[in-house]
């Protein structure tokens, strides 16, 4: 049974800009429910440079993807926005009285007054690795995940990939697959050495082959593979193969948000730079999936854009109340709001 | 300064090339096919390129961390560089590049 969810916002993505969002629509009092492909906060930030320095926020001279990700959600804590991560939308729909119903993967229903698109490059996806028609493989022999230990007991089984995830299925899948074969192009893997450690023993005991190369071409038909081949240094080999689990990260694609009717720009949504306004009216978007003339793809950019976007959302969401703008460091309201004053 | 670039269905382009500039930024301003999801943090290996044999030796040896994210595509190439780690100086002035099937926008 689908679980229905009725809120003022719903923010799809959870980056930075998103996140900024609810701290500007709190102060409105605007409830907002995010929802992220991710299973976690941050977006790209915590999802690609974690770690990595950003040095172009405003009195942060410098800051980690994941520090500012987590001072971002400390900030918006007093307004509780309600999380959904680990899932996609999949459909949006206008419904005769101007409000939206957006349905995700996860069966879940929403109802809102105002969506709001924060979904930066758009929603993280596993890479696909160039192998010719690879497609209709995947699904039913290739996976870029593994929901069911189940799917692959007693298969063989190629796992492409030198990081954690390659490694820790080789280790989880072993005792139980027909025979298993990591590929990998080098000799140096960027996962946890125990894991490592591990790999290279099952190989000395020859529980597992590891094979140095990529993955060129899939045998096979009506969507089951039979056989994977690989271009190595040594020449090109054949492996049988009935399940391949390539794993190349992620990389980001619009996705579903193409289909639903948004006036768009190559891969970004165009929006009115008076409140980031898409084509629709009640949808906004803010951050790098928008398209303006001078748009910079800048964290600040989209903090600029979430604070404008609110101001009109709150006119769609409760159109007859009058809304004094104010400042958090004069406002009695606000700070009370913010659980300071 | 100019650089060489032939895109994924061999078209050949020759490109204004700024000194200081990422290879990548300048293959990107141009409106080439080239994803750069991550702007050149070394973070995503969607600027990946071929670098043309003479050139290997001016361009350098790719980083530890630069190797990592070329696992993270699959045709990776003896000559396979990130155009986001090829900073644009006078000894690269001619330089030319591939760009590979994986940095291609969806």
């Amino acid at each position: 049974m689908s679980t229905e969810i009725t809120t003022d916002v719903v923010v799809i993505g959870a980056g930075p800009c998103g996140l900024f969002a609810a701290f500007e629509l709190g102060l409105l009092d605007i409830k907002s429910h995010f929802i992220d492909i991710l299973d976690r906060p941050g977006g790209q930030c915590a999802e690609l440079y974690p770690e990595k320095p950003i040095y172009d926020i405003p009195a942060f001279p410098v800051v980690t993807g994941q520090q500012l990700t987590d001072n971002l959600m400390a900030q918006i804590a007093p307004f509780s926005p309600e999380f959904h991560f680990s899932r996609m939308v999949n459909s949006l729909e206008k419904l005769p009285d101007g409000s939206f119903r957006l349905t995700t993967d996860a069966d879940e229903i929403f109802h809102a007054k105002v969506v709001v698109i924060a979904a930066g490059g758009g929603s993280f996806q596993p890479k696909r690795p160039p192998v010719a028609e690879i497609e209709q493989y995947e699904n039913k022999s290739v996976f870029y995940a593994v929901r069911k230990m189940d799917d692959f007991r007693d298969q063989d089984v190629v796992i492409v990939g030198g990081g954690d995830s390659a490694l820790d299925w080789t280790l989880n899948l072993q005792p139980i697959v027909r025979s298993l074969t990591l590929v990998h192009r080098r000799d140096a893997f960027k996962a946890a050495p125990a894991s490592v450690n591990k790999m290279k023993e099952l190989v000395m005991e020859g529980k597992i082959q590891f094979m140095l190369g990529q993955i060129a071409k899939l045998d096979g038909k009506d969507g089951q593979i039979d056989h994977v081949h690989l271009t190595t240094d040594a020449g090109d080999l054949s492996v049988p193969a009935t399940r391949l689990l390539p794993f190349f990260g992620l990389t980001m694609k619009l996705g579903p948000v193409a289909d639903w009717g948004l006036e768009l720009n190559d891969n970004t949504i165009v929006v009115d730079t008076e409140n980031f306004e898409t084509s629709v009216p009640g949808i906004f978007a803010i951050g790098d999936i928008n398209h303006y003339p001078g748009k910079l793809k800048l964290i600040l950019s989209g903090f600029h854009e979430a604070a404008l976007m609110a101001q009109a959302a709150k006119k769609i969401i409760s159109p007859d109340e009058r809304v004094v703008f104010q400042y958090t460091t004069s406002s009695t309201k606000l700070q009370k709001k913010l659980g300071v004053a | 300064m100019k650089i060489h670039v032939t895109d994924q269905a061999g078209e050949n382009h020759e490109l204004e090339g700024l000194e200081g500039w990422r290879v990548m930024e300048v293959i990107r301003d141009w409106g080439l096919n080239i994803k750069a999801e991550c702007g050149g943090a070394l973070s995503c290996a969607t600027c990946h390129v071929y670098v043309d044999g003479e050139w290997m030796d001016r361009v350098g040896a790719p980083s530890d961390e630069e190797e990592d994210m070329l696992d993270s595509v699959g045709d990776v190439k003896s000559n396979s560089r990130l155009s986001c780690q090829i900073l644009m100086n006078e000894e690269l002035d001619g330089l030319r590049v591939t760009l590979a099937p994986s940095a291609a926008k969806d």
